[in-house]
């Protein structure tokens, strides 16, 4: 169990009040808050250790190099991995395009790239183009009613075959909140010799990864969602295959050697980090590491677990509510949901103005919405710092809103 | 909650149940299509243009309160009214909703439009009320440029040769 009221101290932003009510912060799947930790280890880099990295050899380079380098090795070891297969990037978005971009290079007609209906529009738009480019094709998994990926419809359409030679698929919906089969698709993927690339954005922050278990070939992950700053993502890879990749961006420091005719290429994962990277963001992101860690990510994944149950409960009770997705079980931290005919940018102005900070939208996956039927949603999604107080405003607030809009009750609108 | 009812007047809200001017019809001389990309709103609007006057302004849309409210309310205003006389009204209501509260329409010329000065105090609704008057000009500008391009007559269907306006979006 984790200490509740000791988690929310530590997240200062938490005080706070919006429109006259203490702030309910139900959005993290969209970005989490920071801890007091991350945003001082941040503070004390600035203020203390600022330098570049790698170029710069005198005492403030090298303690900001190994400042960097550490933050790599701490989220290496975080997800199972070796510091070597650590690529920092920007965001989730620029690591699912290194990945799509590099992988490009082997692509042409006749080959086939698999997605899912049900990915993030960062997981989509990349492959979508590396398509364009190379005049591959692009094809994907369905879902089930529910939210699930439709693993016995590809197997009955051989979704993955002879031609297949990527396959890119989230680890968890960052919409419904349902986990995809990743070691069982890895597996498939692997047999035709298929590169299998993995979304974590949504579930590094939430459980234990183990990239070796994941069985995956690249995995994609951001910092400012498990309690990171923004402006850092990371691409982990198997060694071998990022040593056998090109380079994306290029310029400083991912190079070997530099004449006007040519140039040849650092080794992983430094080839992968063109100019000055995010050093700062790497120190926060190292901190919040050490947060989640002390904090236990497991115990961390218990209590969104049973937050996530509350909150199914908690809507069931409110007739309007129709929720995207399975109503119980099998699901972490997002939970999406139509709340009778009241438009989702409606429903989130209301609970803003109660306080209660909700997603409203498509979520940056309209696909999926299409897939399910319903134009978009609010989401509601909690963390470590959520407690069942936030989840009972929301039902309020929802309460409030159908008042509101004059919704008839006790009809489903 | 006061702000709030300011956001979503009972004007807005009457619309919103009950739109105005709403369904695509024919004959029309452009259709566009115009989304709103960080909340889904959808607007499929189609215009028909006759010598130089707006005869209609008809649509599809899904979306927000604020966004489909709007919307109807902008056809009450513009179908009717000379071609340049829309695209004033659209300057005005853009410079209103961009106001921050600054800036007063007056209620002789906008008429229910008024009650969306609550919406310059929501930055993030801004989108939302401008995505039909952005379809409006959008698809206006497209006629004129069918109309006056070589002096041909107006194209009755969508012109996809017409170079697309800066985006609203």
């Amino acid at each position: 169990m984790l200490d509740l009221a000791k988690i929310r101290r530590d997240f200062p932003v938490l005080e706070r009040q919006v429109k006259g009510h203490q702030l309910v912060y139900l959005d993290s799947a969209n970005t989490s808050q920071k801890p007091t930790a991350v945003i001082q280890a941040m503070s004390e880099f600035f203020l203390t250790h600022n330098a570049n990295v790698a170029r710069a050899m005198h005492t403030l380079g090298t303690e900001a190099s190994e400042a960097y380098e550490s933050a790599r090795a701490k989220v290496a070891s975080f997800i199972g991995a070796q510091s070597s297969q650590i690529i920092f990037t920007k965001n989730a978005s620029e690591a699912l395009n290194l990945a799509a971009y590099t992988l490009s290079s082997r692509l042409g007609p006749g080959d086939e790239v698999v997605i899912s209906v049900a990915e993030h529009h960062s997981n989509i738009v990349p492959w979508q183009m590396a398509c364009e480019r190379t005049g591959a094709t692009l094809r994907w998994f369905d879902v089930d009613d529910d939210g699930f990926l439709d693993v016995e419809k590809a197997r009955a359409q051989s979704l993955i075959n002879e031609s297949t030679k990527v396959v890119s698929l989230t680890a968890m919906s960052n919409v419904t909140g349902v986990r995809f089969p990743i070691a069982e698709i890895s597996a498939w993927a692997h047999v035709v010799g298929a590169v299998m690339v993995v979304d974590g954005s949504q579930l590094v922050p939430h459980e234990s990864v183990d990239v070796a278990a994941l069985g995956a070939d690249l995995m994609a992950f951001t910092g400012h969602k498990m309690c990171g700053p923004t402006g850092i993502g990371i691409l982990w890879g198997r060694y071998e295959l990022l040593e056998s990749l090109p380079p994306f961006l290029s310029g400083g420091e991912m190079i070997e050697k530099v004449t006007m005719a040519r140039t040849t290429y650092a080794q992983p994962p430094y080839r992968f980090e063109a100019g000055t990277p995010p050093i700062g963001e790497a120190v926060g992101l190292a901190a919040a590491v050490d947060y989640l860690t002390e904090v236990g990510i497991e115990e961390i994944a218990a209590h969104t677990t049973s937050m996530t149950a509350y909150a199914l409960d908690v809507l069931a009770a409110i007739p309007e509510v129709r929720v995207l997705g399975p109503s119980s079980g099998d699901r972490v931290a997002a939970v999406s949901f139509e709340l009778a005919d009241v438009h989702p940018h409606d429903v989130m102005q209301v609970l803003d103005a109660r306080g209660v900070a909700v997603r409203g939208g498509h979520h940056c996956a309209r696909p999926l919405h299409e897939r399910l039927g319903v134009q978009s949603s609010v989401r509601m999604s909690s963390y470590l710092y959520t407690t069942p107080e936030d989840i009972d405003a929301l039902g309020n607030a929802l309460e409030d809103t159908l008042v509101f809009f004059s919704v008839a009750r006790g009809s489903r609108g | 909650m006061d702000n709030l009812t300011e956001l979503y007047q009972e004007i807005i809200l009457d619309h919103y149940r009950q739109k105005h001017h709403s369904g695509l019809r024919e004959p029309f001389d452009v259709e566009v299509g115009h989304v709103n990309p960080s909340c889904g709103d959808e607007l499929t609007l189609r215009v028909s243009v006759v010598d130089d006057q707006v005869v209609d302004v008809s649509y599809e849309a899904v979306g927000c309160s604020i966004s489909q409210a709007s919307t109807s309310v902008m056809t009450d205003l513009v179908i009717g009214q000379p071609v340049a006389e829309s695209h004033q009204l659209y300057q005005g209501f853009l410079t209103m909703i961009e106001g921050q509260g600054t800036v007063e329409l007056d209620e002789e010329v906008y008429g229910d439009a008024i009650a969306f000065y609550g919406v310059a105090q929501f930055p993030a609704r801004v989108k939302c009320a401008m995505l039909g008057w952005s379809a409006l000009r959008d698809a206006l500008i497209r006629v004129e440029t069918v109309t006056n391009g070589d002096g041909t007559v107006l194209s009755r269907f969508w012109d996809t040769t017409v170079p697309s306006p800066k985006s609203q979006m």
